[in-house]
């Protein structure tokens, strides 16, 4: 064989796999899928919410945990209510009943009454808007992060976590999870010669249960992040479903293009 | 059969398209570029990527004539506006996803394109200025990707543009005071957003047009290339043509048709199911407004720079490491003069040829994967390893390639379907 029809069969290959790595991002972004609730413990770097923004439903009840538990702080600044009650397929009067709060119109954008200067005051930083949270940190970022707050009494809100350590937040949910405290096992590192001595992370014990069961909680973990991963992106869904009948017209084009380029191509010898 | 007047003239022709013809030279045009274009008949899959970028590039100019209509330029609105156009104007998801899909796309087919080049000879004589005008597009793409990257103004454009623009910094003098003239600021600031949209807008764009319409006038001149690396002008047959030629249109034209649909395909899947790639074509921190206090974790340009960005990062002197990467890019313009083997295409090259090249698109993808890694450990190591093979390839051109070439055949070699 030729060197360079070697090379182009490489470069297929690479780019075949390529393909496959992307198609398996798309299975993996567009992945429903149910998981098993993880058990408190370590690992929990590798917890997936493998949440699915197609399930309405699911994120219906997203968008009431949000407005029940978050909105007192955090802002979806680029979401309209409206938008909201459109895509989710939740009535008018159900939107203004329950989800929108007293004086705000439906076109009006979802924001915190809080306001920020007492905010930054109170926690030390303005709670972050969290429309794009979903897209910067990840969707499993997220849900590791609800996840993993414990009891700690250095910190000035009595709460850390582990994924993101010495947060400001508060356990707002902790009425629902109920209180955890992280058991921590020493470890042993060298490091350049030095035998460095570490706390990691060994596992959860739960203190004080809260109203909800641990799987209860992780269906409402997971159901609040399906609803900050719609409002990331709110036109995913569409984007999607557009996406394949653009494929299966490109795929028709161009058969057709081959079959007049063979056509053109029999009487070049 | 026309009939001819005593005198000998012609009658006049009629009709709309004979009276623009005679002030316009349309069909001349026709036939001197496409149906009396003769190109080598024995192209192959390495042969589509010129004609992709150019579908590329005009869809980089449409969609973005799209996007300029809605983004606002300015460091107060400029986030906000890319998420005004993502969620509130029509289509306006699908416009930014084709345009920032289109950047990276462009970037695949032009590495591509250039390496046909490599395989095949392509820039060797007759073909130097073609290649140094291709290679001016190549620069004047990177300027317009960079500055298009920091449009969004999101942390990651804002810690990207203070690591390339610091770069000039490095230059011995002037440096200083050049990074200011080029920021506008005392630091990445509203006017320096300002300037990279107009230059990212109106400058660029104009310039690779420019540079586009010169490399295909030098393609006209001298005719392409073809995977044997054997001039087809050489042999012309009774008609006047070259002998292993075929008229551009239609043969060509209907050929790179079905590489736009196959091209399309692929772009389609990125953008309406993965449209950021794992973070390789749009990064999360992006998607995060730009924060002067607040440094991303990693500070990484977008996957089409990181080769040369770990050929930066593998130097510890700072300096010399700008100096490096300057040079990984300049490397390209010598090529010409580098390659002294008496066969153009890899075909009939020597053995060190074909290693060579293989290792330097090895090289060229290890250190595109190290470029998007943390500067530490092992992967310092490896990008220090991958960078001297990448210098060794251009830098001992002259001594492996005329090794063990053979002679090319009279004519190209062609298997019809």
């Amino acid at each position: 064989m030729r060197t360079e029809t070697r090379l182009v069969g490489r470069m297929a290959a690479l780019i075949a796999a390529l393909l496959v790595g992307s198609l398996a991002l798309a299975a993996e972004e567009a992945g429903p899928g149910k998981e098993e609730a993880p058990k408190a413990g370590s690992g929990w770097q590798h917890w997936h919410v493998n949440n699915n923004v197609t399930d309405v439903a699911s994120v219906q009840r997203g968008a009431r945990n949000f407005t029940s538990y978050c909105l007192g702080c955090h802002s979806l600044k680029y979401e309209r209510w409206s938008r909201l009650g459109t895509d989710l397929a939740i009535p008018d009067k159900l939107m203004e009943r329950d989800l929108i709060p007293p004086g705000d119109k439906p076109t009006d954008y979802i924001l915190t009454s809080m306001p920020a200067t007492d905010a930054a005051n109170w926690f030390g930083k303005t709670p972050p808007d969290l429309s794009l949270m979903a897209r910067a940190r990840g969707r499993d970022y997220l849900y590791q992060f609800l996840k993993t707050f414990y009891v700690d009494g250095t910190r000035p809100t009595g709460a850390n976590n582990l994924r993101l350590p010495t947060t400001a937040m508060p356990h707002v949910l902790s009425e629902l999870e109920g209180l955890k405290v992280a058991v921590f096992r020493e470890e042993s590192k060298n490091e350049g010669g030095q035998v460095v001595k570490e706390q990691v992370f060994d596992h959860f014990e739960t203190v004080a249960p809260g109203r909800l069961t641990e799987a209860e909680y992780d269906a409402f973990v997971r159901d609040t992040v399906n609803f900050l991963d719609y409002v990331g992106e709110p036109t995913q869904a569409a984007r999607r479903a557009l996406g394949v009948w653009v494929v299966l017209f490109l795929l028709l084009f161009t058969w057709l293009a081959w079959m007049v380029k063979k056509e053109y191509w029999k009487d070049v010898h | 059969m026309a009939t001819t007047l005593p005198g000998g003239t012609q009658p006049e022709k009629k009709g709309l398209w004979a009276w623009i013809n005679k002030r316009l030279p349309v069909t001349e045009f026709i036939q001197d570029q496409l149906t009396g274009y003769y190109a080598p008949k024995n192209f192959n899959i390495w042969y589509f990527f010129g004609s992709l970028a150019l579908v590329v590039l005009v869809l980089q100019l449409v969609t973005g004539i799209f996007l300029t209509m809605f983004y606002k330029v300015g460091e107060a609105t400029a986030f906000d506006s890319v998420e005004y156009i993502m969620r509130e104007v029509d289509f306006g998801w699908l416009i930014r996803y084709l345009h920032s899909t289109g950047a990276s796309a462009f970037f695949i087919v032009v590495y591509l394109h250039m390496f046909r080049a490599f395989l095949y000879g392509s820039y060797r004589k007759p073909r130097e200025l073609l290649w140094l005008f291709g290679m001016a597009v190549y620069l004047a793409l990177m300027a317009e990707a960079f500055m298009g990257y920091v449009l969004p103004w999101g942390n990651m454009s804002f810690w990207g543009a203070q690591v390339i623009v610091n770069l000039f910094g490095t230059i011995p003098g002037i440096g200083p005071g050049l990074v200011e003239w080029i920021r506008g600021d005392y630091g990445i600031a509203d006017a320096t957003l300002n300037r990279f949209f107009s230059l990212h807008v109106v400058a660029i764009p104009l310039a690779l047009l420019g540079l586009v319409a010169l490399h295909l006038v030098a393609l006209r001149r001298t005719g392409s290339n073809n995977p044997d690396g054997i001039e087809i002008k050489e042999k012309i047959g009774p008609d006047g043509h070259p002998l292993d030629g075929i008229p551009f249109h239609p043969y060509y034209t209907v050929k790179d048709v079905v590489g736009v649909g196959v091209f399309f395909i692929l772009f389609a899947i990125v953008v309406f199911f993965v449209p950021t790639l794992g973070g390789l074509f749009l990064e999360g921190p992006n998607f995060e407004p730009a924060n002067p206090m607040s440094t991303p974790e990693h500070i990484a340009p977008v996957w089409y720079f990181t080769p040369f960005y770990a050929i930066l990062r593998a130097v510890p002197d700072q300096r010399m490491g700008a100096l490096l990467m300057f040079l990984a890019v300049v490397l390209f313009l010598f090529v010409p003069w580098l390659d002294r083997s008496p066969a153009k295409s890899i075909r009939y090259k020597g053995l060190p040829s074909k290693v060579a090249l293989f290792l330097f698109a090895v090289s060229f993808i290890v250190l595109g994967y190290l470029g998007l890694q943390p500067a530490e450990g092992l992967y310092v190591a490896l990008a220090r390893i991958f960078a001297a093979i990448y210098f060794a390839f251009f830098l001992l051109m002259p001594f492996y390639s005329p090794i063990g070439a053979k002679q090319p055949p009279e004519r190209v070699v062609y298997h019809a379907h």
